[in-house]
């Protein structure tokens, strides 16, 4: 026979597992690189891009031509490939594991709405062609507004702010506006001490002081300070509901009416709503306005995915102030209002250049259609069993701040079970990340002393939320058995291990600057 | 020294009242990592904004525990807000303010109360 003498080993060598503190030769790690800032690497004095020589004589631009270096990387394709490729490794998205951040309803983006978002005919549209040829875009501008409208029982909606907290100041704005209008400006705006940060900061920008209503043992809104709390000065409540504990203000109609008695508007922060769609119209319990984050309850991609958009839906009181624009029927087609004359003679003025986030309109009406109204109901009803899940999983070990009845679309724990143990809400966040978990909300809302904020969603099978339960609970059973190095040095296998927050937060570095040597000099100011 | 429910503390030198956030609030915000401090010749009200606190964790506003005129406010906090956490009822001071009420200063809880205070959380 002939022998063979190419063959290779295919088994493990029997090799005991290195010492802990293995350090590769180069400073890899396995097939994961580590990556420099773009600027960083070697590509100064190189193009990526082969350009034919300028066939010309002289240039038109006399003194305005740049005489020295732009300052950019000359990257070639592939190296500009990678270099995206390995930062997008470092990255946590819904695509990749569960994303259970509390508030921020990080749900699966189906492929369907992509697909839509790229047709053609919406995807290489220009914000200033003739409405004339944009029919179609206009049309499911219009379908979007009628869905926004139908699910929130509101009579108006403005598409055009970008983001929640856009939203918030867009719904503010029309406020403002309407209390001008009947020549009664006013000073105050009332928050809930559990709200979105995002609440008393819109309400400071548009110009209200703000005043914190207090919460009761429950973790609602305290209607008898609210009550003590409003006065003819009074612009405004903002209420999230459900509340960022996770529970439904059951109070909502009688806070709504304490509001209007005294001539305020009820706005309310719609961050939440996926709790709640087609199971509650906003606009039944009272709210005057509300934003809707179609990149949190509409699945539009968010979190580094972006962008977003906030539509704003309006009570009959609010509708004139409306910012411009809006789609309307006309004899020719549909055609936008765009000028504040006429019919918009009192809207406030604009939120954005353009029509808003038109990628994602079509991305939350292709899920919109896709699940139908029964669909969304379900959405809300499955967010809610979720969490109401997570909770009853975890309730033996992890103390719920609110355990008397279920919750909404999130599970809320204090840091009381971990009193003693040396570990803090921190430790077990970063302690996840060791376990393959992107961690929960922690330290929010600021009412609950070491705040643990889950939010499943309804995109989680059981099987998922059962391996994520079980990291929690062997996670907090090793808490309670002491053993804290665990948690203390977490995440041990993350790239970069525990990052110095108050450093970076005291001294932050949000400039790169070239060092000597490394790139060419920005060109001077003239 | 007197302190009050939203942990600050206040002590008084003549009728110029030092004002900061007593170390419980300090131990609960965490590391501090920025201070506002307010300007000076602002008038301030009792139970209203006085200082901004920032932490790794949160935002909160200390407010005014007296009425008065601020006369100073603690500029070594710019560059040192881990002072606040290393010395919180001493080189962590935010302002210094003429207060128009002394008598209102008595009002105050002092440090038994405060414990006791305290204990309740």
């Amino acid at each position: 026979m002939t022998m063979q003498t190419v063959g290779r080993p295919t088994r493990p060598e029997d090799v005991q597992p290195l010492a802990t503190g293995f350090a590769s030769l180069t400073g890899g790690r396995g097939l994961l690189q580590d990556e420099a800032l773009i600027f960083e690497r070697d590509g100064w004095n190189k193009t990526g891009v082969d350009l034919p020589e300028a066939d010309l004589d002289g240039s038109d631009l006399g003194d305005l031509a740049r005489a020295a270096p732009i300052g950019l990387p000359g990257l070639s394709e592939p190296e500009a490939m990678r270099h995206y490729v390995r930062l997008s490794q470092k990255n946590h998205a819904i695509d990749l594991a569960l994303y259970p951040l509390g508030s921020c309803t990080m749900k699966h983006n189906p492929r369907l709405n992509e697909k839509m978002a790229r047709l053609a005919g919406f995807a290489d549209l220009h914000p200033m062609a003739p409405v004339s040829t944009v029919q179609g875009a206009l049309a499911l501008m219009d379908r979007l507004s009628h869905w926004l409208k139908t699910l929130t029982g509101m009579p108006a909606v403005a598409l055009s702010p970008k983001a929640g907290a856009h939203g918030e100041l867009c719904g503010l704005l029309a406020i403002r506006a309407a209390h001008e209008a009947k020549g009664d400006p006013r000073r105050r705006v009332l928050v809930p001490t559990s709200a979105h940060g995002t609440n008393p900061a819109t309400a400071a920008f548009v110009g209200y002081s703000v005043t914190e209503i207090a919460q009761t043992d429950d973790g609602r809104v305290d209607l008898a300070d609210l009550e003590a709390k409003l006065g003819p000065d009074v612009a405004a409540i903002m209420v999230t509901n459900p509340n960022t504990c996770g529970l439904f203000e059951r109070d909502i109609i009688e806070i709504a009416r304490l509001t209007h008695a005294v001539g305020a508007y009820f706005y309310c922060d719609g961050a939440n709503f996926n709790a709640i769609v087609g199971r509650v119209r906003p606009g039944d319990l009272g709210v005057d306005a509300m934003h809707i984050n179609l990149h949190k309850t509409f699945s539009t991609p968010h979190g580094g995915g972006g962008p977003g958009a906030g539509p704003v839906v309006l009570s009959e009181a609010l509708a004139p102030f409306a910012p411009a624009p809006w789609v309307v029927h006309g004899p020719e087609g549909l055609t936008l209002v765009e000028e504040t004359v006429g019919e918009a003679a009192q809207a406030f003025g604009r939120m954005s250049a353009f029509h808003g986030q038109m990628g994602m309109f079509v991305r939350a009406y292709a899920y919109m259609r896709s699940h139908g109204a029964d669909g969304l109901r379900q959405v809300a009803e499955d967010a809610v069993l979720n969490a109401n899940y997570i909770k009853a999983r975890l309730s033996g070990a992890m103390t719920p701040a609110f355990p008397d009845g279920p919750c909404m679309h999130e599970a809320l724990f204090d840091d009381t079970w971990l009193e003693g143990t040396g570990v803090t809400t921190l430790d077990f966040a970063k302690a996840l990340i060791d376990e393959g978990f992107h961690p929960m909300t922690m330290y929010f809302p600021l009412v609950v002393h070491g705040a643990m904020l889950i939010e499943p969603t309804e995109t989680e099978s059981k099987q998922e939320m059962d391996r994520f339960c079980e990291a929690l609970l062997a996670l907090a059973q090793a808490a309670k058995a002491g053993d804290v190095d665990r948690f203390k040095g977490a995440p041990y296998l993350a790239p970069l291990r525990r990052l110095d927050e108050t450093l970076a937060a005291r001294k932050p570095r949000l400039t790169w600057k070239p060092s000597s040597g490394v790139a060419p000099a920005p060109l001077a100011a003239e | 020294m007197r302190f009050t429910k939203d942990h600050e503390w206040v002590s008084l030198d003549g009728d110029v009242a030092t004002i900061g956030i007593t170390a419980y609030a300090a131990e609960q915000l965490g590391d501090v990592v920025f201070v506002e401090t307010p300007e000076v010749g602002k008038t301030v009200t009792a139970g209203e904004g006085l200082a901004v606190v920032e932490s790794v964790k949160a935002a909160s506003d200390v407010y005014a525990p007296l009425s008065g005129e601020v006369l100073e406010a603690n500029a070594a906090l710019a560059d040192a807000p881990e002072t606040v956490n290393q010395a919180p009822e001493a080189g962590g001071w935010f302002a210094k303010v003429r207060i128009s009420d002394p008598s209102a200063f008595e009002a105050l809880m002092d440090r038994a109360a405060y414990d006791a205070f305290l204990e309740t959380l």
